[in-house]
C-alpha cells in the first residue's frame, strides 16, 4: 500500500508541476496577477508530494519491504537501519527521487524567500523550476519508477554495494544534489531575466545568493565525495578524475566562474550577457553530468545500470531545456546592455582574466571527458584518457588563477593601479618565493610542483591578511569591533580564498610527499614508515551486521611510545560474497597515517599490509570546508537581508507589467 | 552571430551525446572474435629476464585480462580476479598496458596478484593488435589459442556469472 501511495505521491507532484510551470508563466506574460500568485502555493505543494513520495520509499526500505524491485536490488535485510535509509538513493531511480526532491525543496525555498522580487520576475523564476520540474518527474514516472513491485516478493535483498555502506555516502549525495541542482536556481532567474528583457543590476543581486548557497553545497559535497573515496576505495588516493567526478566538478568550475562574474554584474553592472551564459552553463553542466552518469555513453566506476531508453529520455530533455535557453539567450543578449567600462588593470579585467582561465580549465576537463565518447561516434576507435592527461592540462592552467586571485580582491574597481598594488604586495611576493624555496629543502627531495604549490597557497594566503589589515587601518574602536564591522561579504570572500590557500597547500603535500610501503607482516613483527613503527598484532575473526572480517591490530608508534592502535579489516558481504578493505586512519596533527589489509600469505597469520603516510591531506578536507564556510557567510550577507526586510515592510506595489 | 555561437557548440555535443546512446562503450564488436589470438612475446612484470608468449598457453583455456596500475575500474574487479585465483578457476594473464612495470608490481605486491603471469606492454602495441581500447577489458581464448569472447569494462560477480563462466565451460576448461 505504502509504495502505491508513493507513486500516487509522484503523479500528484507532476501535476502540480505542470500548474506550476503554465500558469505562472502564462500569467507573467499576460500581467495577470491571480495566475502569478498560483506559483507559490503550487511550488510549495508539489514539494510536500515529492517529500511524501520519498518518505514512502524510504519506509518501504527501513521495513524491508522486499515486494518493491528497488528495495529487493539494493538492500538487505542484515543491513543496519542507517544504511537501510541511505540506499534510499543507492540506486538509480531512488537517487532519481532525491534529484527530484532537492529541486522541489529549492523551488519551495524560492517560494519562501523571494517575498521581496516583483510578482512577475518571482512567478516566472518559480514557474521555469517548475518546467524542469516536469521533465524530471516524467523522468521518474516514464522510465525510472522507484516504486515497481516485485511479484512474487524476493526472499531477501541483494544487499547495498558494500562500497556505499559508509558514513560519507549517508551525506554525500544529498549534499551534491543541494549544490547541483540548486544551481537550477541561478538557472531559473536567468531565464526569467531572458523572458522579461529586464537584465538590470537587481536581477544580479537576487540571483548571487542562492548562487553562493549553492556553490557552497556543491563544494561540500564534492570534498565529502573524495573523503569518501580516499577512506573506502583502500588505496589512499583522493581525486581519480573519473567520469562521474569530472560530472559534478564541471559545474563547480562553471559555479566558480559565475559568482566572480555575478560580482561584476551586481557591483558594475558589466560582463551581462557573459553572466546570463555563465548562469546557463552551469545548470546545463550539472544536467550533463546527470546525462553521462545515467546513460552509459561513458564507461565509469560509481556508473548507475544504465538502459538506452533512460539516456534517450534524458537527452531529449537535454536538448530542449539547454537548446530552448540557448536559442532564448541569442534571441535576448543584444538587448543586454553592459555597463561602464573599465580599463586593462582593474577588478573587473581580473575576474575576467578569472573566468577566462576558468573556462578554459572547464573545457580542458569537458574535452578530457567526452574525448573517447568523440572518438568513438567519429569511428576512430574506444580510447580512454587517463589522470595523466588532466593532470598534465588541469594543474598548469589552474596555476595563473590561483595567481590572480592574491591580486584581485586588492584591486580597484574600474580602474587599478599596477605600481601601487605591486608596492602593496611585494612583500607578500617575497615571503612566498622564501616559502617556496625553503619549505621544500625541509622536506625529503625538492619537488618542482610541491613548490609552486607552496608558494601560490602563500601568497593568497598573505593576500587574505593584507585584504584584512588594509581594511583595518581606518575606523575607530577595537580591532573586535572592527572586525565586527566588516560586511560579511568580505568575510566569505576572504575565507573562501583562504580555504583555496589550505586545500592548494595540502594538494602540495600530499601529491608530493606522501610515502607508502607494502610490507609481509608476521604476527608480531614490525615495520617503519616515515618515522612511525607498526607492530602487527595478528588478526582476529569479527562478524559485522552483514559480513564477516578479519579485524587485524596494528600499534602505531613513535619514539617508543604508542600513540594509536588501529583496526584495519577485510571483509567479506554475506549477500554479494564481495570483498571489501576497510582502510583504518588515524590522524597525526595534520597528516594521516593510513593502513590498509592486503592478502594473508600463510597459516601463521602473516597478512600483507598497506601503510601509508598522507602528510597534510586532512588540510584538504579543511580547505574545502573554509570554502563552505565562506560561501554561506557571504549569502547571508547583511545588504541582501536589507533588500528582503525591507520588501517585507512595505507592500510591494505591483504594477503589473507585460512583457 | 557571436550569440549563436553556445547553440551551434551545444548542437554539435547534442549530435555526438544521440550517437553515443547508440553505442556500447563496454561492448565492442571485436575482429578479433573467432581468430588465432594474434602472437606476441612480451617480458614479465616481475622478472624482465622471462617473457609470456599466448603459445605458452597452448591446450588450455585461458583469460587475458588488460589492465594498468592507474585504471580505477580495475581495482574495481581486482577482488574478484583474487576469488577467481584463490579457487583455482581459469588462469589469467594480466596485460599490464601502457604503464611501468614498477607501479604494476608496487600495486600487484599491495593489493594481491590475481595473475598467472602479468606481460608487460609499456608501448600498447600488443593492446592494439588485440584492438584494446581502454582497460579493463577481458578476452577469454580458447584451448586452440582462438580468441572466443572480450568484455570491456570491469568485471562484476553477475558478468562472471553469465558471462564467463558458462563460455569457459562450454570451452571445456
Amino acid at each position: 500500500m505504502i509504495p502505491e501511495l508513493g507513486h500516487f505521491a509522484v503523479i500528484v507532484a507532476l501535476l502540480l508541476a505542470l500548474i506550476q510551470a503554465i500558469l505562472p508563466l502564462y500569467g507573467a506574460h499576460r500581467g495577470n496577477l491571480a495566475l502569478m500568485a498560483v506559483a507559490r502555493p503550487a511550488a510549495q505543494g508539489q514539494f510536500f508530494f515529492v517529500a511524501l513520495a520519498f518518505a514512502c520509499l524510504a519506509w518501504s526500505f527501513l521495513v524491508n519491504d522486499f515486494s518493491v524491485l528497488n528495495v529487493a536490488k539494493n538492500s538487505f535485510s542484515q543491513l543496519p537501519e542507517v544504511y537501510r535509509f541511505t540506499a534510499t538513493w543507492g540506486s538509480h531511480e531512488g537517487s532519481l527521487l532525491l534529484w527530484v526532491l532537492i529541486l522541489a525543496f529549492w523551488s519551495a525555498a524560492v517560494s519562501v524567500f523571494s517575498r521581496h522580487l516583483p510578482e512577475d520576475m518571482a512567478a516566472r523564476v518559480i514557474g521555469v523550476m517548475g518546467l524542469i520540474s516536469i521533465g524530471f518527474l516524467s523522468f521518474l514516472l516514464i522510465t525510472s519508477n522507484p516504486f515497481e513491485r516485485l511479484l512474487p516478493a524476493a526472499m531477501d535483498g541483494n544487499d547495498m554495494n558494500p562500497l556505499l555502506q559508509d558514513w560519507g555516502m549517508i551525506i554525500h549525495p544529498p549534499m551534491l544534489y543541494m549544490g547541483y541542482v540548486g544551481f537550477a536556481v541561478a538557472f531559473a532567474f536567468a531565464i526569467a531575466a531572458l523572458i522579461s528583457g529586464k537584465m538590470d543590476v537587481a536581477w544580479a543581486r537576487w540571483s548571487r545568493p542562492w548562487t553562493t548557497v549553492a556553490w557552497a553545497f556543491l563544494t561540500l559535497g564534492i570534498m565529502l565525495g573524495s573523503w569518501w573515496a580516499y577512506r573506502e576505495l583502500g588505496w589512499g588516493g583522493w581525486w581519480f578524475w573519473d567520469p562521474t567526478e569530472n560530472a559534478s566538478f564541471m559545474p563547480w568550475i562553471a559555479g566558480t566562474a559565475l559568482i566572480h562574474s555575478l560580482a561584476v554584474t551586481e557591483k558594475r553592472g558589466a560582463f551581462k550577457a557573459w553572466t546570463v551564459l555563465l548562469a546557463l552553463t552551469a545548470f546545463s553542466l550539472s544536467l550533463l553530468g546527470t546525462f553521462l552518469v545515467r546513460s552509459g555513453v561513458l564507461s565509469s566506476v560509481h556508473a548507475f545500470a544504465t538502459d538506452p531508453a533512460r539516456g534517450a529520455f534524458i537527452l531529449g530533455f537535454l536538448a530542449v531545456v539547454i537548446g530552448g535557453s540557448l536559442v532564448l539567450y541569442a534571441w535576448r543578449a543584444p538587448k543586454m546592455i553592459t555597463g561602464s567600462g573599465f580599463t586593462w588593470f582593474s577588478r573587473e579585467s581580473l575576474l575576467l582574466a578569472n573566468n577566462v582561465i576558468l573556462i578554459a580549465a572547464l573545457g580542458a576537463v569537458l574535452l578530457g571527458t567526452l574525448y573517447p565518447l568523440f572518438m568513438d561516434a567519429m569511428g576512430l576507435g574506444k580510447i580512454s584518457v587517463g589522470p595523466p592527461y588532466f593532470n598534465a592540462v588541469f594543474v598548469p592552467l589552474m596555476a595563473p588563477a590561483l595567481f590572480l586571485m592574491g591580486i584581485g580582491p586588492l584591486a580597484r574597481w574600474k580602474e587599478a593601479s599596477l605600481p601601487d598594488i605591486v608596492t602593496r604586495m611585494k612583500w607578500a611576493l617575497g615571503v612566498a618565493v622564501a616559502v617556496a624555496i625553503l619549505l621544500p629543502l625541509t622536506m625529503d627531495g625538492f619537488e618542482p610542483w610541491a613548490s609552486l604549490g607552496f608558494f601560490l597557497a602563500t601568497w593568497i594566503a598573505l593576500a587574505v591578511l593584507a585584504a584584512f589589515a588594509e581594511r583595518l587601518k581606518h575606523g575607530q574602536g577595537s580591532l573586535g569591533q572592527k572586525l565586527a564591522t566588516l560586511p560579511r561579504g568580505f568575510w566569505g570572500m576572504q575565507m573562501a580564498h583562504f580555504g583555496m590557500a589550505v586545500g592548494v597547500a595540502g594538494i602540495a603535500m600530499v601529491a608530493n610527499y606522501s610515502t607508502e610501503r607494502d610490507v609481509r607482516m608476521d604476527v608480531n613483527s614490525y615495520a617503519e614508515l616515515a618515522g612511525y613503527n607498526f607492530t602487527f598484532r595478528g588478526t582476529t575473526e569479527h562478524d559485522g551486521p552483514n559480513y564477516r572480517a578479519a579485524r587485524g591490530t596494528i600499534e602505531v608508534a613513535k619514539n617508543g611510545k604508542t600513540i594509536s592502535t588501529l583496526h584495519p579489516e577485510k571483509r567479506i558481504y554475506n549477500a554479494s560474497g564481495m570483498g571489501m578493505t576497510e582502510a583504518a586512519v588515524r590522524p597525526v596533527i595534520f597528516s594521516d597515517i593510513y593502513v590498509a589489509m592486503g592478502e594473508q600469505l600463510d597459516d601463521q597469520g602473516a597478512w600483507t599490509v598497506r601503510l601509508f603516510y598522507k602528510p597534510f591531506i586532512n588540510w584538504l578536507w579543511l580547505g574545502a570546508f573554509f570554502m563552505v564556510v565562506g560561501g554561506f557567510m557571504a549569502a547571508s550577507d547583511k545588504r541582501y537581508r536589507i533588500a528582503l526586510r525591507r520588501s517585507n515592510e512595505i507592500p510591494k506595489n505591483v504594477a503589473a507589467q507585460g512583457a | 552571430m557571436k550569440r549563436w555561437l553556445p547553440l551551434v557548440v551545444f548542437l554539435v555535443l547534442v549530435g555526438f551525446f544521440a550517437k553515443g546512446l547508440f553505442l556500447n562503450p563496454r561492448e565492442v564488436p571485436s575482429p578479433f572474435i573467432g581468430r588465432t589470438a594474434p602472437a606476441f612475446t612480451l617480458p614479465l612484470v616481475q622478472d624482465p629476464s622471462s617473457t609470456f608468449s599466448p603459445a605458452d598457453m597452448k591446450g588450455q583455456v585461458w583469460v587475458m585480462n588488460v589492465w594498468a596500475p592507474w585504471c580505477v575500474s580495475c581495482r574495481q574487479e581486482h577482488p574478484l580476479l583474487m576469488q577467481i585465483a584463490q579457487n583455482g578457476g581459469v588462469p589469467i594473464v594480466g596485460l599490464n598496458w601502457k604503464d611501468k612495470a614498477r607501479e604494476a608490481r608496487d600495486l600487484l605486491a599491495r593489493t594481491g596478484n590475481p595473475y598467472f603471469a602479468v606481460p608487460e606492454d609499456l608501448d600498447g602495441k600488443v593492446g592494439i593488435n588485440y584492438g584494446v581500447t581502454g582497460t579493463p577489458e577481458t578476452y577469454i581464448i580458447d584451448k586452440q589459442g582462438i580468441v572466443r569472447m572480450k568484455h570491456i569494462g570491469p568485471i562484476s560477480p553477475e558478468v562472471w556469472q553469465t558471462k564467463f563462466e558458462p563460455k569457459i565451460k562450454e570451452l571445456g576448461a
